[in-house]
């Protein structure tokens, strides 16, 4: 059957694979796990604030998101951007939401829901005296976050929010349902048009056992680090 | 004139009751000791001072000023009051440098050249200064300990409280931090100190508390407390812990 | 902006024939629970297989046992769907390929295929972090009762090491109901694919998934619900600390 395998055909397309699909695939992970950490610590702060309805609405919030395939949220934006956008600019027709920036708000907006329940953990893992001793020297609430409390969360879950991206990294190849020019949908309009589905499935497929891999490892050889760093 | 006044405050835990009524002074310069059996509401009684712990009754003022009404500017009240904590809580993500500066700088907006070298005069004093570019996780308890003091009067505070600030150390650092304790005290600092060191208390303490079960039980001069205590309950602490 | 609602849509009948959209909406969530249970059901036995092996002495089966982890993890489940329904067909000798292709429900059987090897990977982190949990001493005190390896997993480490991950799996548990919504990429219609059907049909876009997102929401209480009384079913009295330290480890 190997025999059969046709090397020329991703030969001729890697690089366009690589350097559209995989790059667009890439800045949707980079930017929606920036804006999904940003977006989630503030949730999590919510989360773990003393006014109820703070707290309850972000928990519903999160708990609903999570409860939902990402498939479908992905739909549900996809098709209901339109309506906020014109709601935001006072439109009387819905407008046209570019496919990336469409993609990018849904991701931030799903996997910050990801992101907040690690950042609470380790919000929560820090001693209350530290906030505490902030609060002493005459911090405001939020300088206690910024300067004392998040950097040290921050440091103590990089390992798992890390892993979290490498779920988003492949969360993203699901924009595939809405057609956007990631990896995989460039990948599989190559493999339609050449009637190369096999090749081109195996070079998907690899390409992301490798960089996933590789990821997953430098997480592992950063979580020893920082585990000798702590004592 | 006192510094830190507490009015009959009353604190509650859900049902628990964890200050009852508890009312005392602590006037400029003076020294205070809080002390009592464990559970008996000495730490969280020094936390309301500063309004780390809320009260539901009665009033605190400090300088003047009441800690727990909401139109007070509570962090500007905090830092003129310096507090060390039972287990230091120095930032462990920050050099010892930026320990004994960044609240001189984000709160007292001093700017950092000034703020470092106040920061460094003060570790010196504690005798510390070769340690300056380390971090809190290289340095022992008692040095820690040290260096969260100096960090609290980097601030120039009115009045200083301590939370039990040795009971976390090893025997053989208690010494280190209380002579530093008990100089800042013959310079005359206010103080009011929750510890279970008698010694310190006889040392240099103007007045002693004795605390049971969320009541200040004694409020006596430290020659009255420790000859004659009043109460049955403090005569039988002071014989267990004087057994030590 | 205007959109025109009509929650009157779910009584109409759908244009496949089969009954009201309503009722599609409901066939697709009968498709979603059955491939996510016999899913879930692979994933649990190969994944507590997989577990275990890489807590064993023997270096090489630990290695395996990695090997296969790293396997299904680090390949999103779309491209892993992608690979069993149109790769994997092609590499089987031809009849058995055709036999495979032609089979009814094909996508059916890919999607449980892929999900529960997929989360299998993902259950069999937990059998191990369980097993890990506990202390060594547990181990030790059956050895020298007179265990044999066999006997010490079956009776003292899996027993308790299920009762710890049990939160872990409820989520994973949740995760393969909803990581079957994939499978509408290889043709399945369940949910979210019938919603998008309804869409697609009628128009009516919001009542669609608004459904759909009730339906999940619905599914995910259910599961949520059942856990927690197996929890309660099988809780230990007097034992919380163990459990406390797994969920600080994560």
């Amino acid at each position: 059957m190997l025999a059969h395998f046709d090397f020329d055909v991703i030969a001729r397309t890697w690089q366009v694979l690589l350097f559209q699909g995989l790059v667009f695939t890439l800045q949707v992970t980079a930017l929606s796990m920036l804006g999904g950490i940003v977006f989630g610590t503030l949730l999590a702060m919510m989360r773990l604030s003393s006014n109820m309805a703070l707290s309850r609405l972000a928990a519903g919030y999160v708990n609903a998101m999570r409860s939902l395939p990402l498939v479908l949220v992905i739909f549900w934006f996809y098709f209901l951007m339109p309506y906020i956008g014109a709601w935001v600019t006072g439109a009387s027709q819905p407008i046209r939401v570019g496919a990336f920036a469409s993609a990018l708000i849904t991701f931030i907006l799903f996997e910050a829901c990801f992101y907040c329940e690690i950042m609470r953990a380790g919000i929560q893992s820090i001693p209350r005296g530290q906030a505490n001793a902030g609060y002493a020297l005459g911090f405001t609430y939020w300088q206690v976050m910024a300067q004392i409390v998040l950097p040290q969360a921050f440091r103590n879950m990089l390992p798992v929010l890390l892993t979290q991206t490498i779920v988003l990294f492949q969360d993203v190849s699901l924009v595939y349902i809405i057609s956007l020019p990631d990896f995989v949908t460039l990948a599989s309009k190559i493999a339609q048009r050449d009637g190369r589905l096999v090749e081109m499935y195996v070079f998907v497929a690899l390409v992301y056992f490798v960089v996933c891999l590789t990821l997953s490892q430098v997480v592992k050889r950063l979580q020893t680090r920082l585990a000798v760093a702590t004592h | 004139m006192p510094m830190i006044e507490i009015h009959k405050i009353s604190k509650w835990y859900g049902s628990f009751q964890a200050l009852k009524e508890c009312s005392t002074k602590v006037n400029k310069g003076e020294v205070v000791v809080v002390c009592g059996p464990s559970g008996s509401g000495k730490s969280t009684l020094i936390k309301t001072v500063n309004a780390l712990e809320p009260i539901q009754q009665g009033e605190i003022l400090v300088d003047g000023y009441s800690v727990h009404d909401s139109r007070t500017n509570l962090p500007k009240l905090r830092s003129r009051i310096g507090m060390v904590f039972q287990n230091f809580e120095l930032f462990p993500h920050l050099s010892i440098t930026r320990n004994l500066a960044i609240a001189q700088m984000k709160v007292l907006g001093r700017n950092k050249d000034e703020a470092v070298e106040r920061g460094l005069k003060l570790l010196d004093r504690v005798g510390l200064s070769a340690h300056k570019d380390k971090y809190p996780g290289q340095l022992s308890g008692g040095q820690q300990q040290r260096v969260a003091i100096a960090r609290a009067l980097a601030m120039d505070p009115i009045a200083m409280l301590f939370d039990e600030p040795t009971s976390a150390l090893d025997p053989e650092m208690i010494n280190e931090v209380l002579d530093v304790m008990v100089e800042l005290a013959q310079e005359g600092m206010t103080m009011m100190v929750v510890t279970h060191e008698m010694g310190f208390a006889r040392r240099v303490a103007d007045r002693v508390i004795f605390m049971d079960a969320g009541e200040i039980v004694e409020d006596d001069s430290k020659e009255q407390f420790f000859s004659q205590p009043k109460s049955e309950r403090a005569r039988e602490f002071l014989s267990k812990i004087l057994l030590h | 902006m205007k959109y025109n609602w009509n929650w009157g849509i779910f009584w109409e009948l759908s244009p496949d024939a089969t009954g009201t959209y309503l009722a599609t909406l409901f066939q697709g969530l009968r498709w979603t629970i059955a491939t996510g249970l016999s899913a879930w059901l692979m994933a649990l036995v190969l994944g507590s297989l997989i577990g275990t092996l890489r807590t064993v002495r023997n270096p090489t089966v630990v290695r395996l046992g990695d090997a296969y982890v790293e396997l299904f993890r680090n390949m999103p489940i779309l491209v892993q769907m992608f690979l069993w329904f149109f790769v994997v067909p092609e590499l089987l000798p031809t009849g058995l390929g055709t036999w495979v292709k032609q089979l009814p429900n094909s996508s059916f059987w890919t999607a449980v295929f892929a999900l529960g090897f997929f989360t299998s990977a993902r259950v069999a982190e937990q059998v191990k972090a369980g097993i890990r949990a506990q202390p060594r001493g547990q181990t030790m005190a059956a050895t020298a009762l007179g265990m044999t390896t066999a006997q010490t997993y079956r009776h003292v480490l899996l027993p308790m090491a299920f009762r710890l991950i049990l939160p872990p799996l409820t989520s994973e548990f949740m995760n393969v109901m909803k990581n079957s919504a994939v499978a509408l990429t290889i043709g399945l219609m369940e949910l979210t694919a019938r919603a998008r059907a309804m869409q697609e049909f009628s128009f009516q876009v919001f009542e669609a998934f608004t459904a759909a997102t009730l339906l999940y929401l619905a599914l995910n209480l259910a599961i949520v619900l059942f856990m927690r009384r197996l929890e309660r079913f099988v809780a230990v009295p007097g034992f919380t600390a163990a459990r406390d330290a797994v969920a600080a480890a994560h």
